[in-house]
């Protein structure tokens, strides 16, 4: 088994008095999607924030993330993601005020930023280049977002919850691109819609109670429906919204 | 007519001397969450080493080329002095906002004992061309030169800014910044350089005030830092930080209604800035520029 891209080991946050993670390990292999999943508030985005650095002030965050073979639990956000990891934030994180070409001018990290591949997945980006990102609809914020992201080489991206809010006919395009994405940058994915999950992923990490409830092959894990009940609360064979 | 041409310009001068006070309190607040409370003695750096460089420094004089290299010289001195702060007494302190108001607050206080250690307590004749003390008639109205310097100065850095924040790289960083500093480290940015290039900035702007109170009020003392910095917060608190144009109209908004309505109601002029102030804060507490999301993450 080949070494893994991103390994979180006894990860713990506490976040103003309450203990959002309580020990979380997995390992994220160096291709395909590893989807992160589990009921809301278990601590997905949470975990996503703290292997970056970015948990709010005041939050005590204990455990190792190593990258690459690195350890890089204390090492700054900044030069973490200069090592080639990407973010897409659940609030899309776009700055309103800024254009969309500023948006995009201010993510560019190397000399020679892909833009052919940003606009190649988001056409609409190039054509609202001078429009300002807050007057953005949510779907075209999310591609922003995606393609800020796409401008440089990767390693791993880190994505949460690009679906979120999206009407139907979007969360579908968006699903596209993070196909497509995941086919050249392995990516840990934080998804709700099981149908998008099951479509994109080939891992699956399953938080409950701030520990790691399950660690496998997604197929298993949705193929028992009583286990993907109590870990997910949900049914997913009903379950027949978003992308199917 | 004349009266109002004189009462605009002179009001548009004392909102010049403001906006150069505010622009930086309102970038590093905007962008680095920090309550510069020092900012007062940016300025009067500037001011003393201006003075200091036109009396003493070879070269540099009270006139002609000469006083230009002394205000140049204030103004570098206030923007050393501001990055030296916040490299040694700031960086240590971010998340930690109580502990920077102390300590920049002490700095501020320790500050002022050391100009009246040094230079005494009173008001010294600041030096300065002869020009700046005459007037010149526009419209009817006798303007004092130093009011027009003003307006002219500031509204020069208020281009200046704004070119620097549209057009350049550093000033993406900064807008951006404003908005969402955590993204912007997100996306591989050291978000710390620009906080000192902003500090710099600022220390730079409230030293070329320093200098032009001295010339506008012909003298400089320690304490002159202190009273232009309670303006310089109700201006930001009235912009809305983070925002340079915000800044620019609460300053033309809290230097005309100083200087019109002492003019009619002599004293009362900083009443009513306070009451605009109240009334800002009452019915949009964002400011004339600020959004309703904060620059915190």
């Amino acid at each position: 088994m080949a070494a893994p891209l991103l390994s979180i080991v006894d990860l713990r946050v506490r976040i103003g008095g309450s203990q959002i993670l309580h020990g979380v390990t997995f390992d994220v292999p160096a291709s395909g999607v590893t989807v992160l999943l589990g009921r809301n508030g278990v601590g997905k985005s949470t975990t996503l924030k703290a292997v970056l650095g970015l948990t709010p002030a005041g939050s005590q965050v204990t455990g190792s993330v190593t990258f690459d073979g690195v350890p890089v639990t204390n090492t700054a956000t900044h030069r973490l993601v200069r090592r080639g990891l990407g973010y897409v934030p659940e609030d899309r994180g776009i700055f309103a005020g800024l254009t969309v070409a500023e948006n995009l001018r201010l993510a560019e990290r190397v000399a020679e930023p892909d833009y052919d591949t940003a606009y190649g997945l988001f056409p609409e980006l190039k054509q609202r280049a001078r429009q300002r990102a807050g007057t953005l609809s949510g779907g075209q914020q999310q591609m922003l977002a995606i393609a800020r992201v796409l401008l440089n080489p990767n390693r791993l991206l880190l994505v949460d919850e690009p679906t979120k809010g999206l009407a139907p006919r979007l969360v579908t395009e968006v699903a596209d691109v993070v196909t497509r994405v995941a086919q050249t940058v392995p990516t840990l994915l934080v998804e709700q819609n099981l149908a998008l999950v099951r479509r994109v992923g080939q891992d699956a990490v399953v938080l409950a109670a701030g520990t790691v409830a399950y660690s496998g092959p997604i197929a298993a894990l949705l193929e028992d429906e009583a286990l993907t009940r109590s870990l997910l609360g949900v049914g997913h064979h009903h379950n027949r919204t978003g992308a199917a | 007519m004349s009266t109002f041409i004189l009462l605009l310009l002179t009001g548009l001068g004392l909102a010049g001397l403001y906006f150069l006070v505010a622009s930086g309190l309102s970038l590093v607040f905007g962008l680095a969450d920090v309550l510069n409370f020092a900012h007062g003695l940016f300025l009067s750096v500037g001011a003393y080493a201006a003075w200091w460089a036109a009396t003493s420094l070879p070269g540099a004089g009270a006139d002609g080329p000469g006083f230009v290299l002394a205000v140049l010289f204030g103004v570098l001195a206030g923007a050393l002095f501001a990055s030296i702060v916040e490299l040694v007494l700031i960086r240590p302190l971010y998340r930690r906002t109580i502990a920077q108001v102390l300590v920049t607050v002490g700095l501020s206080l320790a500050g002022v004992a050391l100009l009246q250690v040094i230079w005494g307590a009173d008001a010294r004749p600041f030096p300065r061309p002869a020009w700046t003390s005459q007037a010149t008639v526009i419209g009817g109205a006798v303007v004092p030169k130093s009011s027009l310097l003003l307006v002219g100065v500031s509204a020069l850095v208020l281009v200046g800014l704004l070119a620097f924040l549209r057009f350049t790289r550093v000033g993406l960083v900064i807008r951006a910044g404003v908005e969402d500093r955590a993204m912007v480290t997100a996306l591989g940015i050291d978000v710390r350089k620009a906080f000192t290039l902003v500090f710099a900035i600022g220390g730079a702007a409230a030293a070329l005030a320093g200098v032009l109170a001295g010339i506008h009020f012909t003298t400089v003392s320690p304490a002159q830092g202190g009273s232009l910095l309670i303006f310089g917060f109700i201006v930001v608190v009235i912009g809305g930080m983070g925002s340079i144009t915000g800044t620019a109209w609460a300053a033309a908004a809290v230097g005309l209604v100083q200087q019109f309505v002492n003019y009619y109601a002599s004293g009362l002029g900083d009443v009513c800035v306070v009451a605009l102030l109240a009334l800002v804060l009452l019915v949009r507490p964002q400011g004339l520029a600020g959004t309703t999301e904060g620059a915190h993450a």
